[in-house]
């Protein structure tokens, strides 16, 4: 129908009618995007709001009062929170690494065009993550049991000659963490770098070839370059993750031995729903997570930006 | 040295993949053996297959959490790709500078650790419980409506259709069909690829979600296929091999969904990353 008004008036008239119909797009436009946008504002905003509120709160459970900044005081002198604090970041520093160097790794020798059996190979270590963080977690907690089958494997092996406490001593219980969140997740990454390396033209390997590069030249001067802006990417999303990780340590070592294996997550749960509710104070803990993502995902992107 | 090279790659590729699959193996294998068995660490199958089924489905809420799971996960599924779709072609298709600046906003809700919004999300919906009882804490409703909506798949739909024809959507127009006729007759099947990669994300997410729930449901029958999980491996006396049955019934959907699906499934978690 307007196809035919536009045909048949002036210039003038189709230029008023296209605006009116135009404003009239942009108006469904945000009809589209209504739902969406109330949506991410009523579920993601309004709750940061509301926690940024409930973090100069105190009390127990909804009786709750302002106090200024003092819970944020009561963090610095809150051992537990500290505790929680050093491990997260202990996670963070050694597993992130451990897992992208292991995915880079596992990608590049997946890629190699005369490997045998790849489907096989990449379908099998990508398989960890079909399974819930819950199912793996308890599976876990079983592996590495007094009695589970690892210590089994080592004592049959010889490598150990009484079995190890893997989930009861500090240090053990957070490698049984880091063990854990490794097998899960490296294929995951690996997925993105396999597809990345697709990408990259094959000439340029030539080249260096015939140039007389090493395989471990080649990898840091052509691969690493090239995948430089997905290993950002998959580093961010894995920093936020391990940042919030909670069904973990939930399932494995419910945060024990003492507080050894305590994420920050789960400390903010155990505040507001395990010991005496206290929201306020959860909250706050809850903005520290908030403020390390913020900055750690900004030094990411810095360090990445710099090295171009 | 060059077989000796690759000697090493396919001894090291192998190490990687029984590591990635041994876990797999034993819970199928411990399906079917005793508790004692599984303790004692025993590879090979057993017969007490049917026996731990039994177990399960008779003295743990094995059913009601099977069907709250579906029942949770389709309708979030549902729910996700249609909002998400909506906005994600409305802030391509009607692009215009003030919805981008909308949009790169929206963005900003995915560094939005759960934690932080958890509490107050709880207390939220723990006021809707004395005025709209069928919104308050431990519903269908409050257990989904937080996960539905989220910037992730705005994003991941707007970045696959800036793959799709526009001129479709002009040709629409001329037929006469309305914006939203267009939207459902002329992109949705158009763009089923996305949707199925959507689809399968959507589904694992909602089925594997395991803190909300946590917090927000409350009474046993109401336990989804995580919490039970979680419940059954926390007890005192575990039972093992009803343990293992449990976790393999709970991995077998997206572990089916994986195989069918395997191209969508990877498609899905590139559609995030490309463009």
């Amino acid at each position: 129908m307007s196809k035919v008004v536009k045909r048949a008036n002036q210039p003038y008239t189709i230029n008023l009618k296209s605006t009116g119909s135009r404003l009239k797009k942009n108006y469904i436009g945000w009809l589209f995007i209504l739902i969406a946008t109330a949506g991410i504002c009523i579920f993601y905003f309004y709750p940061m709001v509301q926690a940024l509120l409930l973090s100069f709160q105190s009390g127990m459970g909804a009786n709750l009062e302002y106090v200024g900044l003092d819970n944020y005081v009561r963090l610095f002198k809150d051992p537990t929170f500290i505790a929680a604090l050093r491990n997260t970041f202990i996670y963070l520093l050694i597993q992130v690494p451990l897992m992208i160097i292991l995915a880079l790794f596992l990608s590049v020798l997946l890629n190699n065009a005369t490997l045998k059996f790849k489907g096989f190979f990449r379908t099998a270590i990508f398989l960890p993550c079909v399974t819930s963080l819950v199912a793996y977690a308890v599976l876990f907690k079983y592996l590495f049991g007094e009695k589970g089958l690892i210590n089994q494997f080592l004592l049959n092996l010889s490598i150990i000659s009484q079995p190890l406490n893997w989930l009861s001593d500090p240090l053990l219980a957070k490698i049984t963490i880091i063990i854990a969140i490794t097998w899960r997740w490296t294929g995951y990454n690996m997925i993105f770098y396999l597809s990345a390396l697709q990408n990259i033209d094959k000439s340029m390997y030539e080249a260096a070839e015939i140039d007389g590069a090493s395989s471990l030249q080649q990898f840091f001067y052509i691969t690493v370059p090239m995948l430089k802006p997905i290993i950002l990417f998959t580093s961010i999303i894995s920093t936020i993750g391990t940042l919030q990780i909670f069904d973990e340590i939930m399932n494995i070592t419910n945060g024990g031995p003492g507080n050894a294996t305590l994420s920050i997550s789960m400390y903010i749960y155990n505040l507001s729903f395990e010991y005496s509710p206290d929201f306020g104070y959860a909250a706050t803990v809850s903005y520290v997570i908030v403020i390390l993502v913020v900055l750690l995902s900004l030094i990411q992107f810095k360090v990445a930006g710099d090295k171009k | 040295m060059k077989k000796l090279k690759s000697v090493g790659i396919y001894t090291f590729l192998s190490i990687a993949a029984l590591v990635s699959i041994f876990p797999f193996l034993w819970m199928v294998v411990s399906m079917t053996n005793k508790s004692v068995d599984v303790t004692k660490g025993r590879l090979l199958p057993g017969r007490h297959l049917i026996e731990n089924l039994n177990v399960l489905f008779e003295s743990v809420n094995m059913v009601t959490a099977l069907v709250n799971s579906t029942i949770i996960a389709l309708i979030t599924t549902f729910l996700t790709l249609l909002i998400g779709s909506l906005a994600g072609y409305g802030f391509e298709i009607y692009r215009t500078p003030g919805k981008d600046k909308v949009f790169n906003i929206l963005l900003l809700s995915m560094m939005i650790p759960f934690a932080a919004i958890m509490i107050p999300l709880y207390r939220i919906f723990g006021r809707l419980s004395s005025t709209v009882p069928f919104l308050g804490i431990d519903t269908l409703a409050a257990v989904i409506l937080p996960t539905v909506i989220t910037a992730f798949f705005i994003f991941l739909f707007r970045q696959n259709t800036k793959m799709f024809a526009k001129e479709l959507v002009e040709a629409g127009r001329i037929d006469g069909l309305s914006e939203l006729g267009i939207f459902f007759r002329i992109y949705v099947p158009t763009m089923k690829t996305t949707y199925a990669a959507a689809a399968i994300i959507a589904f694992m997410n909602s089925w594997n979600n395991y803190l909300w729930p946590l917090v927000v449901l409350q009474s046993p029958e109401k336990q989804t296929i995580p919490l039970l999980i979680s419940n059954l491996g926390a007890g005192y006396t575990p039972n093992f091999g009803v343990i293992m049955t449990a976790i393999v019934i709970g991995t077998l959907p997206t572990a089916v969904v994986f195989f069918v699906m395997q191209k969508y499934f990877v498609e899905g978690m590139m559609g995030s990353v490309k463009g």
